[in-house]
């Protein structure tokens, strides 16, 4: 009853939608107030029905209803409750049930609070969006239905795929979803702005903190993502330039220049043209992403789903959204004002500057991950793309960008001055200097490159710092009147310094930790010791041990610091028996901002087993990073200007509204 | 600066970034990607010793050696086989009878020199290339996840087979 329920739901929300996308454009033709605000009402009954269908799906997987594929597929009733309900998105047709969930959710959100959008321009965002969710339902009411029933129902479930049986599993997608779908939204207003030919910096003040909150999320998911992948796969890697992870950073590169564009367009009505087509590529790389990972296509760690229909149809998809509104971009764009001049030197030529950087990085993500794909279609040969790739292509990109980063925010607006925002990184390049020098002195004999990445590293946190200090005169008045002043400052300087400060953070994780980790692999019989980096690690025991749904062989290690005794750390491998697969928890103990690392391999018939242990400098950094990245953009999203949306349509579009 | 000369600066600026990117990627392309091989095409293609490439196929039954860290294991596809070293541990799924994708080198004796070996996190999945090279061959079943699933008596990994010892 639940799951026909549940499918009735997702029908009503697809008809809905098939009201939305329609009804509001003509009203908007034609000028009728009531019919452009039947978007409002139907985007919030959508949400309704969504949520509905989402929650009956979640119910059915709570209590084990094995008469539905889904759930007799991914559950197991054994499974301990919160996998039971992160089980709904750990499948294809529950997490594509979950994307038009957050879609409508966003839907939602536009129609809740966009009351002081024009009612053209919320009609025709409403109706974009409309448009995906359609899409997206239709896709899931032919192809992915969740709510299928199975005619003899089992008595038990096939139990979840068990390295998804993990609370990253809980957070990683439900993030990364809030991100990609986040992007729709800047998406729909660039499509409607383009349909009404109209756009001016309200426009940006409008799409800013949309495109913020999805860019909070994605970053957060990705990094997110990297920690799981580096806890549960236990190979100790937090990146592998895999294509699904490469789908992710594609919108997140996309979106962070769309985020920086937005700032040229909201102050100087600059850009205009550009900042159009990055809402649409960001999201189209979105939807890219859903493809890739959702039609099982690549090759890939993460592709647990395969279904060559599936594949087609959201193809098909893909190419209608991308194909429509890259065409509409052609077709409309050049009606599109032009905004305000500036030199290239000046905080508009820094942001164009980072624009290209970001959107070339991205470009060679792209070609790395499709160019595979391409020539297998082309000429059948088979190759792998991997990380000497895009090291060797991402890595040149990004050290002009890093350079640039300081400066960008020292620089003034229109023409800036070169030189006066040099001087004022003094400071910061001579640290950066020392601690080249330092580092160079220490690691004698060891990689030169690693103490310049670190150097650059610490003069991007240094630079975001000086321009803090810059700002509030610390230093140079009392630290009261600093105090104060900083106080004053917008929440969206803090925002920039966070968020460049913690692009350098990650930096240093990521060299501390590609440079000098080391690792120990071997076999260890009990009371056998490892040393790795100064640490020593006793192997006291291996035991058995039952969970809920699984059986567990755990290794008790003693670790140990100059002949101190530190903590237990107890590594395991679990054996889940419904589908007869095993997965390797790996143990951690963190030291400040490194980590030990144990996993355990295979055991052997007399006792010893295969153990890989590694210790990682700095590695925690790689995540603080981001999440100072996000707790940058959170600042930024709470800046007055933003928060009280002060966005005052501009003066000739009010007056079009009165005159309707 | 004229109006002019600001935008010839812009657009001579991104070319000149984009031509950067586009040198380093097809620069990339051509000195860091990986082929990808079954044992039978590279018993045709004669790959010499130290090139890499990818190797994929389906674990021989009854050929995993195991050692204290290191595995050997012959990776076949219907018509012939591979011997492959690796010194590691295996993945969680790596099982005899099912896909598997090793990245390496061929040594001089002829050995498959693994410094990777992936298996893939289901256990009904077989790596694409496998697939359509084993489809490709004529080699394919389409129960080939099912029955290696039933399979699970039989001890087909390390570990299984030193319980069962």
């Amino acid at each position: 009853m639940i799951a026909e329920a549940g499918h009735y739901a997702l029908v009503l929300a697809l008809a809905l939608a098939l009201i939305q996308s329609t009804l509001p454009i003509l009203g908007a033709h034609l000028r009728d107030p009531a019919l452009m605000n039947v978007a409002r009402s139907t985007a919030l009954a959508q949400l309704l029905f969504v949520a509905l269908s989402f929650a009956a799906l979640v119910s059915l997987h709570v209590t084990s209803d094995f008469s539905v594929v889904n759930v007799f597929e991914n559950s197991h009733s054994l499974k301990p409750l919160i996998y039971k309900i992160t089980g709904v998105w750990g499948n294809h047709e529950g997490s594509m049930l979950l994307w038009v969930s957050i879609l409508a959710l966003f839907g939602g959100l536009v129609a809740a609070f966009g009351n002081n959008l024009p009612l053209s321009l919320r009609a025709h965002v409403l109706a974009v969006q409309a448009w995906i969710a359609s899409a997206f339902y239709l896709f899931i009411l032919i192809t992915s239905n969740p709510f299928l029933r199975i005619a003899n129902p089992p008595i038990e479930g096939r139990d979840l795929n068990p390295v998804l049986q993990d609370i990253g599993l809980a957070v990683h997608p439900p993030m990364l979803y809030l991100g990609y779908v986040g992007f729709s939204i800047s998406f729909s207003f660039a499509v409607a702005a383009l349909i009404e030919g109209r756009i001016d910096a309200a426009w940006a003040r409008w799409v800013r903190p949309w495109t913020l909150v999805a860019w909070i999320f994605l970053t957060l998911g990705i990094a997110m993502g990297s920690y799981w992948a580096y806890y549960e796969l236990g190979w100790g890697g937090w990146w592998f330039w895999d294509p699904v992870e490469n789908a992710s950073l594609m919108p997140w590169l996309a979106g962070t220049a769309l985020l920086h564009s937005l700032v040229v367009m909201e102050k100087r009505n600059a850009l205009k043209v550009w900042t159009i087509l990055l809402s649409i590529l960001a999201f189209s790389l979105s939807l890219l992403g859903t493809f890739l990972v959702r039609s099982g296509v690549l090759t890939s760690v993460h592709a647990f789903a395969n279904d060559p229909t599936r594949g087609v149809f959201i193809l098909l998809i893909l190419c209608i959204f991308i194909g429509g509104s890259l065409s509409l971009y052609v077709w409309r764009a050049s009606a599109l004002k032009q905004g305000g001049l500036f030199a290239p030197i000046s905080r508009e030529g820094a942001l164009v500057l980072n624009n290209l950087f970001l959107t070339t990085a991205c470009a060679t993500v792209f070609v790395g991950t499709l160019y595979p794909l391409a020539l297998e279609v082309l000429t059948g040969d088979k190759i792998s793309v991997g990380a000497p790739f895009f090291d060797l292509t991402f890595g040149p990109l990004f050290v002009p960008l890093l350079i640039a980063v300081p400066f960008g925010p020292l620089l003034a607006w229109k023409r800036g001055d070169l030189l006066g925002a040099a001087q004022r990184l003094t400071v910061a390049g001579v640290a950066a200097l020392i601690a080249v020098a330092v580092l160079w002195a220490w690691t004698r004999g060891g990689s030169a490159l690693a103490p310049l990445a670190i150097g650059l590293a610490i003069f991007v946190i240094a630079g975001a710092f000086s321009d803090l200090a810059e700002r509030t005169g610390l230093f140079r008045v009392p630290l009261v009147t600093a105090l104060r002043r900083a106080r004053g400052l917008p929440r969206s300087n803090w925002g920039t310094m966070f968020a460049h400060a913690g692009v350098g953070i990650a930096l240093i994780g990521i060299v501390c930790e590609t440079t000098w980790n080391s690792e120990y692999i071997g076999s260890m019989k009990p009371n056998d010791v490892a040393r790795i980096a100064g640490y020593e690690l006793k192997l006291d025991g291996l035991t058995q041990r039952q969970g809920p749904n699984y059986r567990e062989m755990a290794a008790q290690f003693t670790a140990s610091l100059d002949g101190k005794e530190l903590s237990t750390m107890t590594p395991s491998k679990r054996s889940f028996t419904t589908r007869g697969s095993t997965t390797t928890e790996a143990a951690l103990l963190t030291r400040g901002f490194s980590q030990l690392y144990i996993s355990l391999g295979d055991l052997g018939g007399d006792g010893v087993i295969a153990v890989r242990i590694y210790h990682k400098p700095m590695v925690l950094l790689i995540w603080f990073g981001p999440v100072l990245m996000a707790l940058g953009g959170m600042l930024s999203l709470s800046d007055r200007r933003l928060r009280v949306g002060a966005p005052k349509p501009a003066k000739a579009l009010r007056g079009l509204q009165a005159a309707e | 600066m004229t109006r002019k000369q600001r935008r010839l600066t812009m657009i001579g600026g991104s070319l000149a970034v984009l031509a950067f990117a586009a040198g380093l990627v097809l620069y990339g392309l051509r000195s860091s990607i990986v082929f990808f091989s079954t044992p039978s095409m590279a018993a045709e293609q004669h790959i010499l010793p130290g090139k890499r490439f990818r190797l994929g196929g389906l674990v021989q039954p009854g050929s995993l050696v195991c050692r204290a860290t290191s595995v050997t294991f012959d990776v076949a596809d219907g018509s012939a086989k591979l011997p492959v070293a690796f010194a590691g541990s295996l993945p969680d799924l790596f099982r005899e009878g099912q896909g598997v994708v090793a990245e390496g080198a061929l040594d001089a004796s002829g050995v498959f020199r693994a410094d990777t070996v992936l298996a893939k996190h289901d256990e009904n999945y077989m790596p694409r290339d496998v697939a359509d090279a084993l489809k490709k061959q004529g080699h394919w079943k389409d129960d080939y996840g099912k029955q290696v699933s039933d399979n699970v008596g039989a001890p087909t990994t390390c570990e299984g087979r030193r319980v069962t010892q």
